[in-house]
């Protein structure tokens, strides 16, 4: 007899007690059930992958509030003007045919004890494999002066969508000779290069639009993802233009104003047109709700992801605490499928295969100029340890730089169809 | 020389036929490879060699009437995507017109009936050796575990896509499986360049080489 949701909702304790054994459960009573939280570059994909993998084996349901997926990598193309907006957006209708259960509403609760994810609509979704892929949230209180309820006058853009089409609207109205401000966030946070390409992106919009335009950067950081190229190339092509206030010269004592439009930076008011706030960062919060974090994270296994809180729940990307690699959609779409391999298997009994992870990250500085840092990972009993890796060089031909964009481009026609179908 | 029709230098040719070899082949032993042999190429069907892994759209210009002149080759070799939009060619394209010109001198040099002048060099026959490596016919004989490469593909399908679509990074769908082994030890020992496929190579074994090759065999 095939299980429906309803009857399985009901039969409580006993499906709780046939879990346990999930060969058994496989075995005639309904399939096992995989739910996952988030539809970004670590949850799209490890829907996809196990909705495939298992051909019709497992059932995999996907929570995103989201009709339309809005990627932040790229997004900072978006604000230089390079890409539009829509290229940004992609759908799920593949997922569904892809045999992915698809539901748009909010996760707001999981009872681990029951093993149900609630929904702000009140639906109570059952699992036995619980996936969560929430990306970030932020630290309340990091940045003095700034909350949520600022986020209109002083955007974060740090999730893709409206917020990247609000700052990027503020951008196109300053005055001409205004200021743009940004203050960068603490590690660890989403993108390493991202603000630092952000700066690239934004001053090559002033550059064509408002050449007389400034950039300060508060970092509470006395140093930043490939410090080296970015700075190269702020001189090579945006020359005066982006003041860049690191830790060593008070850019971590901020704080911001949002209805006087102020940034204090180590004690001296400037007043701006434009302030990008990026705070700290946190486990997007059903990972706080499911109480799988410590701290800002999830501390997760390196083998498969699972949590060390709970084997049956498992994190990915930014939400997770998990060793070297970084906080990225591509870091995330590959832990995806070293989670997706492993849940698969703990389910049906498939072959489960060593992990192997890997990110590349590419950023565009100017035009043509892109720049790419990469590494190879393994999982270790403590974590996720890097192998080996490389980044651009400086002084690199026009050509070779060229060649790297375009090749960022094919990384993203390629990571989106691999998550989205 | 050969029939002179263009202006173009086979000899030189054959030093920009180097940038194909790693996918074509020409000369009396000539087999298809990543891509079709090109023996006879000029007045050939675009699209049309049997036995050849062409895109669907190169195979539908082909039924749309393209026919390879030296004209025709020498818009395709100058960008290949703007004659063929989704071309599984994944090459940027010749700007040279010289280049162009002697490497199309070279390719006429291997039409049928005609007599290549003796310094047109044949090349890439032996296996590997347009890659510049040597590798032990066993490590070739490596009968790959598919599924164990369907598992490792997900790796490579975050930049390749699966579809064999290129839009910036090539596609690897179809190939021979011992090009696409001889092309992952090339990066594996450095004599390919690309530090992203370095990387990715460099920790790869025989066995997994010989399993991603055999699982990206079977996707059309």
């Amino acid at each position: 007899m095939k299980l429906n949701r309803r009857v399985f909702m009901g039969s409580g304790a006993a499906a709780a007690t046939a879990l346990a054994a999930p060969m058994a459960f496989a075995g005639g009573h309904g399939k096992p059930r995989v739910v996952v939280v988030g539809g970004g570059a670590g949850g799209a994909t490890a829907a996809r992958y196990i909705a495939k993998d298992s051909k019709g084996a497992v059932d995999v349901t996907l929570i995103e509030p989201s009709r339309m997926y809005y990627t932040c990598f790229f997004s900072n193309l978006y604000l230089g003007g390079i890409k539009a907006i829509d290229d940004l957006g992609h759908s799920y209708g593949n997922m569904a045919a892809g045999g992915v259960n698809v539901v748009h509403d909010w996760a707001v609760g999981v009872d681990r004890d029951a093993k149900t994810v609630t929904l702000a609509g009140g639906a109570s979704v059952p699992y036995d494999k619980l996936i969560l892929s929430p990306g970030i949230d932020f630290v309340d209180g990091a940045v003095a002066g700034w909350d949520l309820s600022s986020q209109n006058a002083m955007p974060h853009a740090y999730k893709g969508g409206s917020q990247t089409e609000l700052l990027k609207a503020q951008i196109a109205a300053m005055p001409q000779g205004g200021t743009f401000a940004m203050v960068a966030p603490p590690n660890p946070y989403r993108c390493p290069p991202g603000p630092y390409e952000r700066v690239s992106m934004v001053a090559h919009y002033l550059k064509a639009n408002n050449p007389t335009a400034k950039i300060i950067v508060a970092d509470p950081k006395p140093k930043f993802s490939k410090q080296g190229l970015f700075q190269e190339g702020w001189g090579k092509h945006y020359s005066g233009m982006i003041d860049w206030i690191g830790d060593d010269f008070g850019g971590g004592n901020v704080s911001v104003d949002p209805g006087a439009m102020t940034v204090t930076i180590d004690g001296e008011v400037t007043k701006v047109d434009v302030c990008n706030v990026i705070p700290a960062m946190k486990a997007g919060r059903i990972a706080e709700l499911a109480g799988v974090t410590d701290g800002k994270f999830a501390p997760v296994n390196a083998i498969d992801m699972s949590t060390k809180a709970d084997a049956d729940v498992y994190v990915l990307g930014d939400a997770s605490q998990q060793g070297d690699m970084p906080k990225s959609g591509f870091s995330a779409n590959s832990q995806a499928k070293v989670c997706a391999n492993a849940v698969r298997g703990a389910l049906t009994g498939s072959r489960v295969f060593p992990a192997k992870f890997s990110n590349t990250c590419w950023s565009l500085i100017d035009t043509n100029d892109g720049v790419k840092v990469g590494a190879t990972y393994e999982a270790t009993d403590e974590k996720i340890a890097k192998v080996d890796g490389f980044i651009s060089a400086t002084g690199e031909t026009a050509d070779v730089r060229k060649a790297t964009y375009e090749e960022s481009e094919g990384w993203y026609a390629g990571i989106t169809a691999d998550m989205f179908g | 020389m050969a029939q002179a029709s263009g202006a173009g230098d086979p000899a030189l040719g054959a030093a920009v036929f180097k940038k194909c070899q790693s996918c074509h082949q020409v000369g009396d032993r000539a087999k298809n490879r990543v891509g079709p042999q090109l023996n006879d190429i000029i007045g050939r069907t675009a699209g049309g060699l049997a036995g050849a892994k062409y895109s669907k759209s190169m195979t539908k210009a082909g039924q749309d009437g393209l026919v390879w002149t030296e004209e025709t080759l020498d818009r395709f070799l100058e960008s290949p995507k703007s004659l063929v939009a989704k071309t599984r060619m994944s090459y940027r394209g010749l700007k040279d017109p010289d280049d162009r010109a002697n490497l199309i001198a070279y390719l006429r040099a291997f039409a049928k009936g005609s007599t290549p002048a003796q310094n047109v060099p044949e090349t890439g026959q032996e296996t590997g050796q347009g890659a510049g490596i040597q590798l032990d016919p066993a490590v070739l004989a490596i009968v790959g575990d598919a599924e164990y490469g369907e598992y490792l593909s997900s790796e490579c399908l975050t930049c390749h896509q699966s579809s064999g679509s290129n839009d910036g990074i090539p596609g690897i769908t179809a190939w021979p499986t011992e090009d696409f082994v001889i092309a992952m030890h090339a990066y594996k020992q450095k004599v390919r360049d690309h530090p992203v496929m370095q990387m990715m190579a460099g920790r790869l074994s025989d066995e997994e080489i010989a399993a991603l090759a055999s699982y990206f065999n079977g996707l059309e």
